[in-house]
């Protein structure tokens, strides 16, 4: 074991040690290299962390850190870039309060719960230019920002209809906020498929995992909401894998509860290392020769986006090796680091051009293959993307769904 | 995580390892704790420089530098094995154009106006080469703090052996637009605006004089580096050079960005921010190696393991405070340092005993174990982590790790292909 790692096992903060000054985080962050807004993760990270003592912050261009992530991935010193910038950015929200909008976006459940009694008319809203004038001006929600719809059903209350099959092997699927408020026929796809593998799959009752409050600074609602989440899916009998299809969340459970924000307890240390994203899921399933593999033929051009929460989990890109297995189609694989939305980051108004020159190699790629559709693992990232290409984007088990015959 | 071939490493000799690997038709995974050394590195590709004395022609020099130092890894590929891998390499990085030949260094300008001795260069570096002389004007950017244009050029005209004159003038352009903070990469971004170029090239017009050559911080474009150096020299009418300075270095960004869309091109996975921390064997082959994810370790199983994970600057090499070193994901014994040994040179830019330690090798390029023979039949070492060389004083580094990892690749596929024979 190296120092490097010694380092790290010493936590976030200690970290900064490791820190050799190389740049390496600098080049690589895909924000700094838009925005002077920015000056770049070394920057405000592992340098200004020295400076930063109680309550007094150097700067706050920490702010415009998207917390994708990327700095800490390439850094070969293994020091915790990105997350000594998230909770830098807490700490600031701490001094500053943390405005209204910020709390609203923290809030997936909240939105989907408040917005689906008004369903026709949030969607309405949302869609309409002369609405989103007013909005952007009063909360600062961008008005070309991409806004998910409301679905009219909520995924948990097909879950509670949906006959449970028995089998011997049992999974537990976290479902997140996204599938269950938004788009709730992924999930419904996401059952359909571990079904067919033969699993039996538990659906608990589940909140948010906290992941937007923790972006938008609010540590102490996000532990509550991690912690509940974890106890939730740990409802399920049995220490059975916990299936996320939401790549982001899948993240937070896996390590971001722990090492951002600090959670220790007990359930949600369980629940981190059974957490398992759909694909990687899958290609272990392939890889012990138990996925099903009568697909049928997909003649379609498909171009995918791995999303840098999905990369952060540094199981490669396991959605790529499982759609190589489909028949006929033509996998293209977008070399791009990130697409600019960074979760909510570029909805707000002040950061939504930063978003789209962030996104803009990524777009232009996408212009460029002209697939029939683009693949990601990411809610948030499928609606930037689909509302900055106008190419249809969905996530890839979609896809997989599909080459098993299912509409 | 099943994959053919393993590779431990990111920088040159394991991304040269797992795009011929994946070209050969194998599955590669790459697995780095990071970006690696390439960011870091001048983008050129240094053969050897010194051996004491300045070395005109690596191809010359290297059959008198093997005979004095039998344990170099250059030994492993042979001279025909670093001409082979050179010639891939050229192709292999096509869009950036490296020219030069084994047969004659270059010697191109450091930071501080230096002369270095260097065998490939990219194409933005193409007239670089002052060891004939020259009349050159160099140019920085008021503001940019890693490139000092006056330093340099007064440096660069006093530069002795082996230039003849270098004729050089100093100018420093005023950056248009937003006078903020200049990181390179920002400032490489920005010139792939034609406008910022015209500006620019505007500025320069009235001060080109007699140079035949204008020399520029390395800050070039990145993703339209060809189109931003071509259209310079165009509004220029002169040859226009990149320095390579303090890090991040662009040529090095460059240089990664070609070897990592390579390896995807030919189907290889490249995994980075994951640290490989041990291996399982069985009898006489590596059956596994382990590594880290976000939340729990996963151990990849893979027929071939090519350990590229560099010396000690880069921790494939460790030296515990008591003096013990080990090379840590197989705790492969470490060579070239006899026991009792000091370790330390009596100045910081001494030669340092300790800067040729690593790992030996078999003929085939794979790492002996403690018993004396290879650690395994499927493990291969390439790079840094290798016994015998001293890159930064021989200027070997580039083609050690180019001669390495190329070698480990044709190792592992020839014996394939006597398999399948």
């Amino acid at each position: 074991m190296s120092l490097l790692m010694e380092t790290e096992g010493m936590g976030v903060r200690p970290s900064l040690d490791g820190c050799i000054k190389c740049t390496i985080c600098e080049s690589a962050c895909p924000y700094a290299a838009v925005t002077e807004r920015f000056p770049g993760p070394k920057t405000v990270g592992p340098q200004e962390e020295r400076f930063r003592h109680g309550p007094l912050s150097a700067d706050w261009s920490v702010d415009y850190c998207s917390g994708c992530g990327i700095c800490s991935r390439v850094c070969p010193q293994d020091v915790r870039i990105a997350e000594i910038n998230s909770r830098a950015r807490a700490q600031l929200k701490e001094q500053r309060g943390i405005p209204l909008r910020d709390q609203l976006l923290a809030r997936p459940d909240v939105m989907g719960r408040l917005g689906r009694p008004i369903r026709p008319l949030f969607n309405w809203a949302m869609g309409t230019p002369l609405v989103r004038f007013p909005v952007e001006r009063v909360i600062g929600i961008h008005r070309k920002a991409a806004v998910p719809t409301v679905a009219p059903r909520t995924f948990q209350q097909w879950a509670r209809r949906h006959p449970r099959r028995a089998a011997q092997d049992r999974v537990v699927y976290f479902h997140g906020c996204s599938t269950n408020y938004f788009e709730p026929r992924l999930g419904r796809m996401v059952v359909a498929v571990l079904e067919h593998q033969g699993l039996a799959v538990e659906i608990p009752q589940q909140g948010c995992c906290g992941l937007p409050l923790q972006s938008n600074g609010n540590f102490p609602a996000a532990r509550t909401y991690a912690t509940r989440l974890a106890r939730q899916l740990r409802s399920a009998p049995g220490e059975v894998p916990v299936i996320a299809s939401s790549t982001s969340c899948a993240l937070m459970l896996k390590r971001e509860a722990r090492e951002i924000l600090g959670v220790e307890d007990p359930a949600l240390v369980d629940v981190s290392q059974r957490t398992y994203d759909i694909f990687e899921y899958l290609r272990d399933l392939h890889e012990q020769g138990r996925l099903k593999t009568d697909f049928v033929p997909v003649e379609l051009t498909v171009a995918y986006h791995a999303p840098c929460q999905q990369q952060n989990q540094l199981i490669g890109k396991p959605a790529l090796d499982v759609l190589a297995l489909v028949p006929g189609l033509k996998l293209v694989e977008l070399d791009r680091d990130c697409c600019g939305v960074g979760g909510t980051y570029g909805i707000k108004r002040e950061k939504y051009e930063i978003s789209m020159a962030v996104g803009a190699g990524l777009f232009s790629d996408i212009k460029h293959t002209a697939p029939d559709l683009v693949l990601c693992d990411s809610e948030t990232c499928r609606w930037h993307i689909a509302k900055a290409t106008g190419f249809p984007v969905i996530h890839p088990l979609e896809l997989l769904h599909r080459a098993y015959g299912g509409h | 995580m099943i994959t053919d071939a393993l590779v431990i490493g990111a920088g040159t000799a394991g991304l040269t390892a797992g795009i011929r690997l994946a070209r050969g038709g194998l599955r590669v995974t790459v697995v780095a704790s990071g970006e690696g050394c390439l960011p870091l590195a001048s983008g050129t590709i240094d053969i050897l420089g010194f051996a004491p004395e300045a070395v005109q022609s690596p191809r010359g020099a290297l059959p008198g530098f093997l005979d004095a130092n039998p344990e170099h890894p250059y030994r492993i590929s042979g001279l025909a094995g670093l001409e082979q891998s050179l010639a891939w390499f050229v192709k292999t990085t096509e869009p950036l154009g490296y020219r030069g030949e084994l047969s004659r260094n270059q010697w191109v300008p450091t930071v501080l106006g230096g002369l270095r001795p260097t065998a490939l260069v990219p194409r933005s570096m193409a007239a670089a080469d002052l060891g004939g002389g020259g009349e050159v004007l160099i140019a920085g950017i008021r503001g940019f703090r890693d490139f000092h244009p006056a330093l340099l050029a007064a440096n660069l005209g006093r530069t002795a052996a082996p230039a003849p004159a270098i004729r050089t003038r100093a100018v420093e352009l005023e950056w248009p637009g937003s006078a903020g903070d200049m990181p390179p990469f920002r400032l490489a971004r920005r010139l792939e605006d034609p406008e910022i170029r015209r500006r620019l090239a505007a500025q320069l017009h009235s001060q080109l004089g007699d140079a035949t050559a204008v020399g520029l911080p390395a800050v070039l474009g990145r993703e339209r580096a060809a189109e931003v150096h071509a259209d310079l020299e165009q509004r220029l009418g002169r040859a226009v050079f990149e320095i390579p300075g303090l890090p991040p270095s662009l040529p090095g960004l460059r240089l990664f960005d070609c070897l990592r869309r390579a390896l995807l091109d030919a189907g290889g996975r490249l995994l980075l921010g994951s640290t490989a921390i041990s291996a399982t064997q069985h009898q006489d082959t590596v059956e596994s190696v382990t590594i880290t994810q976000a939340s729990r370790p996963v151990a990849v199983s893979a027929g071939f393991f090519v350990l590229a994970t560099g010396g000690f600057a880069t921790g494939g090499i460790i030296r515990q405070p008591d003096g013990q070193l080990s090379e840590p994901v197989f705790g492969l014994p470490v060579h070239g340092l006899a026991p009792g040994q000091e370790p330390f040179g009596d100045e910081y830019l001494a030669e340092h005993p300790l800067d040729r330690v690593g790992l030996s090798t078999d003929a085939e390029g794979r790492p002996l174990g403690a018993a004396g023979g290879p650690h395994a039949v499927n493990l291969y070492a390439a790079g840094a982590v290798l016994a015998g060389a001293l890159p930064w004083r021989e200027k070997s580094g580039e083609g050690v790790s180019l001669a390495t990892g190329w070698h480990a690749a044709e190792a592992i596929l020839s014996g394939r292909r006597e398999d399948a024979a």
